[in-house]
């Protein structure tokens, strides 16, 4: 064991930041580094310019296209990047049905696919969710029933992310409702131009809006769009879920969260004093700033087995755990940092990026809406109730 | 000892609860928000009739001679329905520092026609840099003649926009955070050198921003002694604080109601999400934590006119220690029960939880108060 990087380790993290800092836009940047929204073009610009370099599926096995990054790799290109203000990478494509196709696809499936998730040109989104079925997916009811080379689909998902901006969707649905619950279920990839689907968009607390209702009213759907074999999709769900749990730690995202959280403490006063110096404020920074260390070091023990050939078991729902509760506690932090500054609401420069003047400093305004919304970690993929629960019945056997 | 309310109070929270209940629905509430002022004068003009305004004030003062019983009474109620007009700031803060600094003629022309609904105030005090501290402030008010000229900024003024008159906290003497050589000063909303920014806030009421560019006042314009104030807004704070306890006690109580029913109506692997029993004790916590908060409530709400400063500095500090703790519990576990839609503008739950998030920041916070508490337990 040896934790410190060896010579060609320290090589590749010469190379990802060179590579960064000349390829990342610099209004992309700008926008990570100040909190703002971003836009649909500003995730593909930078998603493409990692495509051509092949590393936007970092995680991948070179022979489907990927870099295959050693562990240390792939943690090197991930931190670098989030100390480089560069947006995240939209993981429906690239870690979640990529996977799924050139784990489960046909030839042709790959081939059809895969070259467009590898550089960006089409934007994937997720339709697992549905207003009945949330922490019990496998109760899902949106109907996939054939009609000759076709599916015909009806039902609705929800809690669909950025699916206004999507080309396609990658879908559980049922296609056979006689069975168990698990057992009836396929994997569909539909085309967002087919007719018959509407997406509806859903207004969160913040006022914000990511996430939609998306309707399938008979939208005809080729048979050859399904993935694996028809009702055994949700092999392919569970396959796709322990990968998404991995990437929703947000280690890096975290690290750099708790260094912007300690730039705030620098400048916010308290009784004449930078916030930073108050012993009781400080404490609390640096727990949570242990907490952060203990989850990497997890994570980094996770990549380790795998490295070694190991697939991500029940020990992810751990990661998922800690690193949504590690989000929500640094968004709290810095509210209780910001104080009645966080109390102003400008929506026009939260969502619009107006130019409308921020009421005390820039981050001000951001703090509680990020508060607000980042309640949505320990709930989406998968709550945090039912994580627990697959670890006390995996891990644990209870 | 007795901890009941008395028949007129049995009826005043009667009317205040049906007021929140008949007129605080979740869709009339939302097309209050929408409004120019955000809270509506009628609501106010009902205010004055059924005496509410005037209830927590002696009868000398022209008021109907209730206390802090009283106004917890009501506030507990406009936590439940949400309520948007601006009491707090006029009536609480307001209206309490002008019955304890004022002039008989400042109440005359300022108390007497706030209890008849027909003028409004905004508290002035918070500066970029005060954080908690109620004397971190430098917004100067120097010598003019008679009078005294202002100049300086002020944040967060809820209310400013509907306000007629802005109390407002001024250095007058002494250096930075020195809590001598503050004073209070009533200026006109709509005096010469007095600009506004204004914006909505996380939890849909109004606030400002204001500048203070060479406002001139009358010597008559001071509230209380000149050099003096501090005493008399920290009294004032305090009882804001605990009145804001009331509030999120009735926050507490909607949010965990809305959370039980959903848990029991929710279905999920065939059975109401009730049914699990790591839900059942997260809502017996829930629970738990709103009673807390009441009992801290009920405690500085007949602690908070103790004659001993420091009696009533612990009560409301303690309260508000509380209500930061079991509000947070309260608020994040009702969102993580409703999951998802518990983050949607379409339920409740969101906005009782963001108000009581911003209760919790709200003239100290959680921290503030615990260290404020500390100090005060461990000097005795």
């Amino acid at each position: 064991m040896d934790l410190a990087f060896t010579p060609e380790e320290q090589k590749f993290a010469n190379e990802v930041r060179a590579f960064v800092r000349a390829n990342l836009p610099a209004d992309v940047r700008d926008k990570v580094k100040n909190g703002k929204h971003l836009i649909r073009d500003d995730y593909m610009r930078w998603q493409q310019a990692l495509g051509k370099k092949g590393w936007l599926v970092y995680t991948w096995p070179k022979k489907h296209g990927g870099p295959g990054f050693t562990p240390a790799q792939r943690y090197i290109f991930e931190n670098i990047c989030a100390e480089e203000y560069a947006p995240g990478i939209i993981p429906f494509g690239t870690k979640m049905v990529g996977p799924v196709i050139y784990t489960f696809g046909t030839e042709a499936q790959k081939e059809n696919y895969l070259p467009a998730i590898r550089e960006s040109t089409v934007w994937w989104c997720q339709g697992y969710s549905e207003p009945g079925s949330g922490s019990d997916l496998a109760s899902l009811r949106t109907k996939a029933e054939k009609d000759g080379d076709h599916y015909i689909v009806n039902g609705s998902k929800t809690w669909n992310t950025m699916g206004h901006w999507a080309d396609w969707i990658f879908c559980l649905v049922r296609t056979d409702s006689k069975s168990k619950p698990q057992e009836g279920i396929s994997f569909l990839l539909i085309d967002m131009k087919t007719p018959g689907i509407t997406v509806k968009p859903i207004i969160m607390a913040d006022g914000g809006h990511e996430v939609n209702e998306v309707f399938f009213d008979n939208v005809k759907v080729p048979v050859e769009n399904l993935v694996g074999k028809e009702n055994e999709g949700w092999t392919c769900a569970k396959f796709l879920l322990a990968n998404e749990r991995l990437g929703i730690a947000a280690v890096p995202q975290s690290k750099r969260g708790v260094e912007a959280l300690k730039d705030i403490a620098r400048v916010e006063q308290d009784n004449g004093r930078p916030l930073i110096e108050n012993q009781s404020f400080a404490e609390k920074i640096a727990d949570l700033e242990i907490q952060v260390t203990a989850l990497e070091f997890t994570e980094l023990r996770v990549l380790s087995q795998m490295a070694q050939g190991g697939q991500p078991g029940a020990e992810v729902s751990g990661l998922k755990i800690r690193g949504s509760e590690i989000q929500q506690r640094i968004t709290e932090l810095t509210m209780e940092a910001v104080g009645e500054y966080s109390a102003p609401y400008l929506p026009g420069l939260l969502w619009q990026g107006t130019n409308e003047e921020p009421v005390g400093p820039e981050y001000a305004h951001l703090a509680a809406p990020r508060y607000f919304n980042t309640r949505k970690t320990t709930i989406y993929g998968g709550s945090n109730e039912i994580q627990k629960g697959i670890i006390s019945k995996m891990v644990l056997g209870l | 000892m007795d901890l009941s309310l008395s028949d007129e109070q049995k009826q005043l929270q009667e009317s205040a609860e049906r007021f929140a209940r008949e007129k605080y629905t979740f869709d009339n509430r939302r097309k209050i928000v929408a409004t120019e002022r955000g809270w509506l004068p009628e609501n106010w003009a009902q205010f004055a009739e059924l005496g509410w305004l005037g209830m927590a004030f002696s009868e000398e003062d022209g008021g109907y001679g209730g206390g802090p019983i009283e106004t917890m009474i009501v506030m507990e109620q406009f936590g439940k329905g949400l309520v948007l007009e601006p009491f707090m700031p006029t009536v609480v803060l307001g209206g309490g520092m002008i019955a304890r600094a004022g002039s008989a003629a400042q109440k005359a022309a300022l108390l007497a026609p706030m209890i008849e609904g027909k003028k409004q105030f905004a508290f002035a005090w918070l500066e970029r840099q005060s954080r908690y501290n109620l004397a971190d402030i430098s917004l100067k008010a120097t010598k003019e003649g008679t009078g005294w000229s202002l100049s300086g900024h002020k944040g967060v003024v809820y209310n400013a926009a509907s306000a007629d008159d802005v109390i407002v906290l001024a250095r007058t003497a002494g250096s930075a955070r020195e809590p001598k050589g503050l004073t209070l000063f009533v200026v006109d909303a709509k005096a010469k050198g007095l600009s506004r920014r204004d914006y909505p806030t996380q939890d849909a009421l109004r606030a400002s921003e204001l500048t203070f560019d060479k406002v001139s006042v009358g010597a008559d314009a001071v509230l209380g002694q000149v050099d003096d104030a501090f005493p008399v807004v920290e009294e004032a704070v305090d009882r804001a604080i605990v009145a804001m306890c009331a509030e999120a006690t009735g926050c507490m109580d909607a949010i965990n109601a809305a959370t039980l029913e959903y848990i029991k109506t929710r279905k999920q692997f065939g059975v109401a999400i009730g049914k699990f029993q790591v839900l059942q004790h997260r809502m017996v916590d829930c629970f738990t934590n709103a009673q807390e908060a009441r009992s801290m409530t009920l405690m500085a709400s007949l602690k908070i006119d103790d004659k001993d400063p420091t009696v009533r500095a612990k009560a409301a500090s303690g309260a508000k220690v509380q209500i930061g703790k079991s509000g947070k519990f309260c608020g994040q576990s009702a969102v993580q029960m409703h999951g998802g839609m518990g983050i949607t503008d379409e339920m409740s739950v969101s906005h009782y939880f963001k108000r009581l998030t911003m209760i919790d920041l709200m003239f100290g916070n959680q921290q503030h108060h615990l260290t404020r508490y500390s100090n005060l337990a461990m000097a005795a």
